[in-house]
């Protein structure tokens, strides 16, 4: 009799058909987009704002450098005393009052400026207030020492190097920045996959145990078969949902730049700003650029390699959270078998943002990939820069190797698991039960 | 005659704790078979593995002359004691996917749902889901459940549990009715009052030992005592009492009687007949009440296992 296909089922069409599955499909995406749009119109509005700067220059070097930009607009005060300025500053609402001392030597001038305002200024407007003061001694003090600030721009030379490998493949620092972010998002997905939806079957295994009816169904069914049913189900229930996010977050994305007009693409987070700046070259050279090392990248090996490690990854940590399940009465008791699930997975992410970044072929980017609690998102980060495919395979298989242990220890768990109700057990009980 | 199960030697432990001893036991196709003990004797583990739920570590069990396998689940219908059903489930969806699970087609799985349904008057819960029903409606269904497959051995653990009398008994009829129709049964309960009723034979299980095995109607004569339930009408009340008392070994008895008499419970020597009892009280006075004490399950097993 085959009921495996009956109870994937079952497990699919249950979860689907729930309701706060389903209002969380509809929701998350549009609580994404809402909140990606929200940033980006508040940092427009925040931008928008022109602030006044008010100058009192007593050295008078400064009073054709101050140009208006697009945050600061400039306003040059002449002639009063520095007490004078602070009032006037403080009743016009000005946003700070810019003071520069009078002094022969431009050390003392230049640790004399001070700049006056309502609270603390922003970090942006001090910035740029300082870069104009800068440069001008700079270039002052060049002239002191009898050097023209043409000469010195002339001089600078800017280096990008090429690069590329020793098999003449061409490489660029765009790339290293599109493979970080191949491998994180592979990386992250993952993780982000397990949590969810690992605890989706957790719960779903509770579920049948305080409902009561798992003794039912376990007179028609072996455990086993319940089991993969339940974590094959489940995990086509999370598919369906993250395919319906892709496509929600498309659509609601689409919908909201053409109902408000903001480009949520505008909200720079940190990494592109490095992007750019690291790039700094023309548009077109960009496009190129992503062009080629799209093209460089290992894409069908990515992939393979991705389904694999997904699934491998996935079901290791799915057949532990169904033994958790087995194990306990109520979710409330939980917490004490999560931590060790929980740990290597946190473990796993930090070590590909941090280490992996940092060099992707090191000795610990290297252990961690092995090891197969961690290797699943590990190597996948790694693999964008180009891992030996029997490092792969390696790797491979010592995750299905110890995906077959886990579930055999699943299995044992959830077998006795299942029928134990009443007290919470103890890590020593569990082992017991391994041998019943 | 034939037998429909047969165990022997079936042991069983849980790490140090044996959980069964030994059990042996042979259920006669067609009968009610009972299997009593105190809590945590060792019922529920003996029935899980009759259901394949769990396995012995020594010891077989055979259906039908036949080693037990796999497949022999859709011959059998289990209502365990902890027993419950998909609570965000529709009644109809559920008791489809739990039919499918025993090998029934849907087609034919709907059509024996409708019979079931339309006997039990539960027809219209179709499409309510379980939460939205009471303890006993969810019972009901629950038995439809164990039964819809048309099992050869029906498998019930404490089946009256949860029920109002009302239901309790509809329950037990339904029982009755298919083991007329060629069923055979085994339960385990606790009310000893429908063990008298329903069971033909018992299994006592005490200690994960079995201590006792049989026919109910031959444990019973094996457990009588010769002991007779009497109600003399006299005159002379005092006189008769101490002549009684003297002759034979006496009890308090007490029933209920419309007459103003003397009540005993009287045991007899094991070979002597109740004749001669009888002839004894007649003698002395209107003999309105004589009949034998039957042991009742209940006294059988809190006897045997005080001796055990």
């Amino acid at each position: 009799m085959n009921h495996l296909p009956l109870i994937i089922k079952r497990e699919y069409i249950n979860k689907v058909r729930n309701k706060s599955f389903i209002i969380m499909t509809f929701l998350s995406p549009l609580i994404m987009v809402g909140i990606f749009s929200l940033v980006a119109y508040l940092s427009q509005l925040n931008n928008d704002q022109v602030r006044i700067v008010s100058v009192l220059d007593e050295s008078g070097l400064f009073l054709k450098d101050f140009e208006n930009t697009s945050t600061i607009s400039y306003n040059i005060l002449d002639k009063l005393s520095l007490s004078e300025a602070k009032q006037i500053s403080e009743e016009s609402e000005n946003y700070g009052l810019l003071y520069i001392p009078n002094s022969e030597n431009l050390e003392t001038l230049a640790e004399g400026v001070t700049f006056y305002s309502e609270d603390s200024p922003s970090l942006q407007i001090m910035n740029e207030v300082e870069n104009v003061v800068e440069r001008k001694v700079n270039s002052l003090k060049l002239k002191d020492a009898g050097i023209n600030s043409e000469v010195i721009r002339e001089l600078h030379i800017r280096v990008n190097a090429h690069q590329e490998t020793f098999k003449g493949q061409e490489t660029s620092k765009m790339g290293s920045y599109l493979k970080l972010g191949f491998g994180g998002v592979a990386g992250y997905l993952l993780f982000m996959f397990i949590i969810i939806y690992g605890n989706m079957i957790m719960r779903s295994v509770i579920e049948e145990k305080t409902s009561r009816i798992i003794e039912v169904i376990i007179s028609s069914v072996k455990p086993m078969k319940l089991l993969l049913g339940k974590i094959i189900g489940t995990s086509l229930a999370g598919i369906t949902q993250f395919l319906a996010w892709v496509i929600l977050l498309g659509v609601f994305s689409i919908v909201i730049t053409g109902i408000f007009g903001i480009d949520p693409s505008t909200v720079q987070t940190p990494q592109q700003e490095v992007i750019n700046q690291a790039v700094d070259g023309g548009t077109q050279e960009i496009a190129r650029n992503v062009i080629m090392e799209i093209n460089n990248l290992p894409i069908v090996n990515l992939t393979i390699m991705f389904l694999f490690f997904f699934i491998g990854g996935y079901l290791l940590y799915a057949s532990l959270y169904a033994a958790i399940g087995a194990a306990v009465d109520s979710e409330t008791d939980t917490q004490q078998f999560m931590l060790p699930i929980i740990m290597p997975l946190i473990l796993a992410i930090y070590v590909g943002f941090f280490t992996v970044i940092d060099n992707p072929h090191g000795t610990v980017s290297q252990v961690f990939s092995y090891i197969p609690f961690t290797s699943p998102v590990v190597m996948l980060m790694r693999i964008p820069f180009g891992v030996p495919i029997w490092q792969q395979i390696i790797s491979l298989i010592i995750l299905f190797a110890t995906f077959i242990g886990t579930v055999w220890f699943a299995a044992k768990i959830y077998r006795v698991g299942i029928l134990m109700y009443g007290k919470k057990p103890s890590y020593r009980e569990l082992i017991k039960w391994l041998k019943y | 005659m034939e037998k429909l199960l047969k165990a022997t030697n079936v042991s069983k432990s849980f790490g140090p704790y044996k959980a069964l001893n030994n059990i042996s036991i042979e259920v006669p196709k067609g009968s009610i078979f009972g299997i009593l003990g105190p809590n945590g004797a060792g019922k529920t583990t003996f029935l899980r593995i009759i259901n394949q739920i769990t396995m012995p570590d020594s010891g077989e069990v055979f259906l039908d002359g036949k080693p037990l396998a796999p497949d022999d689940i859709r011959h059998i219908g289990y209502l365990p004691e902890e027993r419950g059903l998909y609570k965000t489930m529709k009644v109809g969806e559920q008791v489809l996917y739990l039919a499918q699970l025993k090998g029934l087609s849907k087609q034919e799985a709907k059509i024996r749902l409708k019979y079931w349904f339309d006997r039990l008057e539960i027809g219209d819960w179709w499409d309510k889901k379980i939460q939205e029903l009471s303890k006993g409606m969810a019972q009901k269904i629950q038995f439809v459940v164990t039964v819809l497959h048309q099992p050869k051995l029906l498998i019930f653990d404490e089946p009256f549990s949860g029920f109002d009398p009302i239901n309790a008994n509809l329950i037990k009829d339904e029982i009755l009715n298919l083991r007329d129709e060629g069923a055979t049964v085994i339960f385990s309960t606790h009310r000893m009052e429908s063990v008298e009723e329903m069971c033909d034979h018992i299994a006592l299980i005490h200690k994960s030992n079995k201590i006792l095995d049989g026919k109910l109607i031959d444990i019973k004569r094996a457990y009588r005592s010769n002991t007779y339930e009497v109600g003399l009408l006299t005159e002379n009340k005092e006189a008769v009492n101490s002549l009684i008392r003297e002759r034979f070994d006496v009890s308090p008895a007490s029933f209920k009687s419309i007459n103003d008499e003397l009540q005993y419970k009287i045991k007899i020597p094991e070979k002597a007949s109740p004749n001669e009892l009888v002839s004894f009280l007649t003698s002395k006075g209107q003999l309105n009440h004589f009949v034998e004490v039957i042991p009742s399950a209940s006294d059988i097993f809190i006897e045997t296992v005080k001796n055990n």
